[in-house]
C-alpha cells in the first residue's frame, strides 16, 4: 500500500495577509483568540496526514470544524496559507495554474454536498462537462458519458434536465460527472447529506459497490458518524481546524483519544459499526475430527466448555459436538461423524453485529466465525454479542 | 439678509462652458476618430435599412406571426400581425420600417458594448463602482440632451440619432448583465473550477448560459429605451415615424399625430412581446 496523498502541517487562513496570523498561531494563539484580534479566520490548523492507494478515507467534524476547507485545499479550490500536499510525490501547492488544471481534469474530481450541477445542461451534458473542458471530441466523450451514466443507474435519463431529478438521482449525476474524468481521487464534500435518509443510505451502499469494482482513492467528508464508520476505511476526526484522532472506525469507537470523540461517537449505533470480526475470539478450542471423541471429551473438559467446533486438517468446518452426545456416543459405540450436528449458525467476518443478535438470540451454540472456503476463522460467544453493544467507555 | 435667500452671483461655476469647451476639443483633435464611427455606423445604418425596405411587407407580418405563434401563443401571432397591418394600413409602413432599422442598428451597437461592459463590471467590483455613477447619469439625464453633442460630432442625421440611442438604452444592458453574471450559483462556478476549466470556458459555459434569460430581459428594456429615443431623434434628423409625430406638432394636426403616436405603441408592444418570449423561452426552470 502506497500513499497517494501526503499533507504536510497544511494550514489556510482566510483573509488578505495570512502571514501575519502564521506568526500568531506559531506563537500558539488558539483559532478564537485570532479571530477576536484580528477578524481573520483559521479554516485548517498544521494539518498532517496520508491516504494511501486505493484508501476510503473519511474527514469527520461538526459545522465549522474545517473540513470542507481542508478538501478545498487538496484540489486548491482554498490556496493554502502554508504546507505542502504531494499527491503522487508531486506537491499540488506548486504547480502552475495550467499544471493544476491538469490536475483537477485528470486526477482529482469531487463531488458537491448541494451537488453543484449545471441546470442549464441535460444530465448527459452534465457529465460530459469533465471531458468537454479537456477538450474531447463530442463523440468519445458522449461514449464515455453514456457509460458513466449507466454504472449510476440512470440510463434512460440522459436527455433529462437536472430539475427534472430527484435529489438522490441528482446526486448521481454528480457522482457520475466526478467518475466519467476516471480520476484516481474522489474528493467528496459532503455527498449524501442534503439526501434523505433511505436515499443516503442507497447511495452508501452503492459507492461501496463502486468503490470495491473501482478502487478509487476516495476522500470523504461528513458530520454523520455512522457514515464515516460505515464507509471510511480510516477516519480522522477534525474539531477547530485540527485533526485530533486518526485511526480505523473500531479503533476510534473503542479508544476514544479525548472526549471531544468520546462525545461524538456516543451517538453512533455500535451494532452497525461492529462486526463479527471485532468482536470474535479465536478458536483456540477445538477437535479435529480424525481425532475422535475421546479427544474432544477431553478439550471440552480442559476448557470447561459444553460444546466445540470439529474441523478436518485444513480447518474447515464440519460441524459441532456437545458435551452430551460425545458421551453417549462413546456408550452406544457411534462414529465421530454420525454424531455431529449442523445446528448452528455460521457468518462471516464482515457482518454487522445487529444481524449477529437475532442468531445469538436463537442458537444455544456459539456463531461460527467462517471464511468463503468455510476455514473457521474465529468463534463468537453468544454473551459477547449482547455485552458489546452495551460497552460505555465513558465510565 | 438678501444673501440667505438670493443665491450670491459671484458664486457661480460656468461648467456648461467647460463641458462644451471639451466637447469642442474632442472634435478637433479626435475628428478622424468620429468620421470613422460615423462611416461605420452610417453603412451598417444603410444596408439595415435597404434590407428592410427592400423585404416585403406580407413577408414581415408572416414572420411576426410566426415568432407571435411559436414564442408565445397563436392568439398573439394573430394579434401582433394585425397590429403590423393596422400600421400599414395608416398609411405608415415605410416609416416604421425606418424606425425598425434604426432601432435595430442602436440595439445591436448598445448589445455589443453593453454585454460585455456588464461581464467586466461583474469581474471587477471596482471598475464597477467607477462606472455606476455614470450609468446613472446615462439613464437620469433627460434625453433631449443627447442630442446636444450627438449634432455636434456627428451633424443632422442618422448617425447622431443612433448615437444618442445607444447612449440612452445602453445601461440596462450593461446592468442587467452584471447582475446575470454575479447571480450565477457560486456552486456551479465552483464546480467548473474543480473540473479544470479555464476562466473563458467559465465564462462561456457556465455562466454566460447560466445568464442568458436575465441578459435577455437587459435586452428587452435596451430595445424599449432605444424605441423611446428614436422617436425624440427624430428632431435631429432620423428618419421615421418620430418625424410624422414632429411635424403634427409642428402644423398642430391631431389626426396624423394620433396615427403616428399609435402605430409606435403598436410597434412597441409588439417588440416587448416577442423580446420577452425570446428571454421566457429560454428560462430553465430553477
Amino acid at each position: 500500500m502506497s500513499a497517494k496523498i501526503k499533507v504536510e502541517k497544511l494550514t489556510k487562513i482566510f483573509g488578505k495577509r495570512p502571514k501575519e496570523i502564521l506568526k500568531r498561531l506559531k506563537k500558539n494563539q488558539s483559532k478564537e483568540k485570532i479571530f477576536k484580534e484580528t477578524g481573520y479566520t483559521v479554516g485548517v490548523k498544521n494539518v498532517s496526514f496520508v491516504v494511501n492507494e486505493g484508501e476510503f478515507f473519511v474527514i469527520m467534524g461538526l459545522s465549522g470544524s474545517g473540513k470542507s476547507t481542508l478538501i478545498r485545499c487538496l484540489n486548491m479550490l482554498n490556496k493554502p496559507s502554508a504546507g505542502n500536499i504531494y499527491v503522487d510525490g508531486e506537491d499540488v501547492v506548486k504547480y502552475s495554474p495550467s499544471q493544476l488544471r491538469e490536475f483537477r481534469q485528470k486526477k482529482a474530481a469531487m463531488v458537491f454536498q448541494n451537488f453543484g450541477l449545471f441546470n442549464h445542461r441535460t444530465v448527459l451534458g452534465n457529465v460530459e462537462y469533465g471531458l468537454e473542458v479537456r477538450g474531447m471530441t463530442q463523440e468519445e466523450r458522449k461514449i464515455i458519458a453514456l457509460e458513466t451514466i449507466e454504472s449510476v443507474g440512470l440510463s434512460g435519463w440522459e436527455n433529462k434536465y437536472i430539475t427534472e431529478l430527484s435529489g438522490g438521482m441528482q446526486q448521481r449525476v454528480g457522482l457520475a460527472r466526478a467518475l466519467a474524468n476516471n480520476p484516481d481521487i474522489l474528493l467528496m464534500d459532503e455527498p449524501f447529506s442534503a439526501l434523505d435518509p433511505l436515499i443516503r443510505r442507497d447511495m452508501q451502499l452503492e459507492l461501496l459497490d463502486i468503490q470495491s469494482k473501482l478502487k478509487k482513492t476516495i476522500v470523504f467528508i461528513t458530520h454523520d458518524v455512522n457514515e464515516a464508520f460505515k464507509l471510511g476505511d480510516r477516519v480522522a476526526v477534525m474539531k477547530d481546524a485540527e485533526i485530533v484522532q486518526i485511526g480505523e472506525p473500531e479503533d476510534i469507537l473503542n479508544n476514544p483519544s479525548n472526549s471531544y470523540i468520546e462525545n461524538f461517537v456516543r451517538g453512533t449505533d455500535r451494532s452497525k459499526v461492529l462486526q463479527a470480526k471485532h468482536i470474535m475470539v479465536k478458536p483456540n478450542a477445538m477437535v479435529n475430527l480424525k481425532h475422535g471423541l475421546k479427544v474432544a471429551i477431553k478439550e471440552m473438559e480442559s476448557n470447561s466448555i459444553s460444546s466445540v467446533f470439529v474441523v478436518d486438517d485444513n480447518r474447515k468446518l464440519e460441524g459441532i459436538i456437545s458435551i452430551d452426545s460425545a458421551i453417549e456416543a462413546v456408550k452406544n459405540k457411534r462414529t465421530f461423524r454420525e454424531v455431529l450436528t449442523q445446528d448452528y449458525f455460521t457468518t462471516d467476518e464482515e457482518t454487522y453485529m445487529e444481524e449477529l443478535i437475532p442468531m445469538a438470540i436463537d442458537t444455544k451454540y456459539p456463531i461460527a466465525v467462517i471464511n468463503e472456503n468455510r476455514k473457521l476463522m474465529g468463534i463468537i460467544m453468544r454473551v459477547s454479542v449482547l455485552s458489546g453493544l452495551i460497552q460505555d467507555h465513558s465510565i | 439678509m438678501n444673501t440667505l435667500f438670493d443665491f450670491p452671483e459671484f458664486f457661480t461655476i460656468n461648467i456648461g462652458q467647460y463641458v462644451e469647451s471639451f466637447i469642442k476639443w474632442l472634435i478637433h483633435n479626435y475628428d478622424f476618430f468620429f468620421d470613422a464611427i460615423k462611416e461605420g455606423v452610417l453603412w451598417f445604418l444603410l444596408h439595415a435599412r435597404s434590407v428592410f425596405m427592400w423585404f416585403p411587407w406580407v413577408g414581415v407580418i408572416i414572420i411576426v406571426f410566426i415568432l407571435g405563434w411559436k414564442l408565445i401563443s397563436w392568439k398573439s401571432g394573430v394579434t401582433f400581425a394585425g397590429l403590423l397591418f393596422l400600421i400599414g394600413a395608416m398609411g405608415l409602413w415605410d416609416e416604421m420600417m425606418l424606425t425598425l432599422s434604426v432601432v435595430l442598428v442602436a440595439v445591436v451597437i448598445a448589445c455589443l458594448i453593453g454585454v460585455p461592459l456588464g461581464i467586466l463590471i461583474a469581474y471587477n467590483s471596482r471598475f464597477g463602482a467607477m462606472v455606476k455613477p455614470v450609468l446613472d447619469a446615462m439613464q437620469t439625464m433627460p434625453s433631449f440632451v443627447y442630442l446636444i453633442p450627438a449634432i455636434m460630432l456627428f451633424g443632422l442625421g442618422s448617425v447622431p440619432a443612433v448615437f444618442a440611442t445607444v447612449i440612452y438604452s445602453t445601461p440596462p444592458a450593461i446592468r442587467l448583465t452584471s447582475l446575470a453574471i454575479k447571480g450565477v450559483s457560486k456552486e456551479m462556478v465552483e464546480a467548473g473550477n474543480a473540473f479544470g476549466s479555464t476562466k473563458w470556458q467559465i465564462l462561456t459555459k457556465i455562466e454566460l448560459p447560466q445568464a442568458f434569460p436575465t441578459i435577455m430581459m437587459g435586452i428587452n428594456q435596451t430595445t424599449m429605451m432605444a424605441m423611446a429615443m428614436v422617436v425624440i431623434s427624430s428632431m435631429i434628423g432620423a428618419k421615421g415615424l418620430g418625424l410624422n409625430v414632429l411635424q403634427a406638432i409642428n402644423r398642430i394636426d391631431i389626426g396624423m399625430g394620433f396615427e403616428a403616436g399609435i402605430s409606435i405603441v403598436f410597434l412597441a408592444i409588439t417588440i416587448d412581446r416577442i423580446t420577452q418570449g425570446i428571454a421566457d423561452k429560454y428560462k430553465f426552470p430553477k
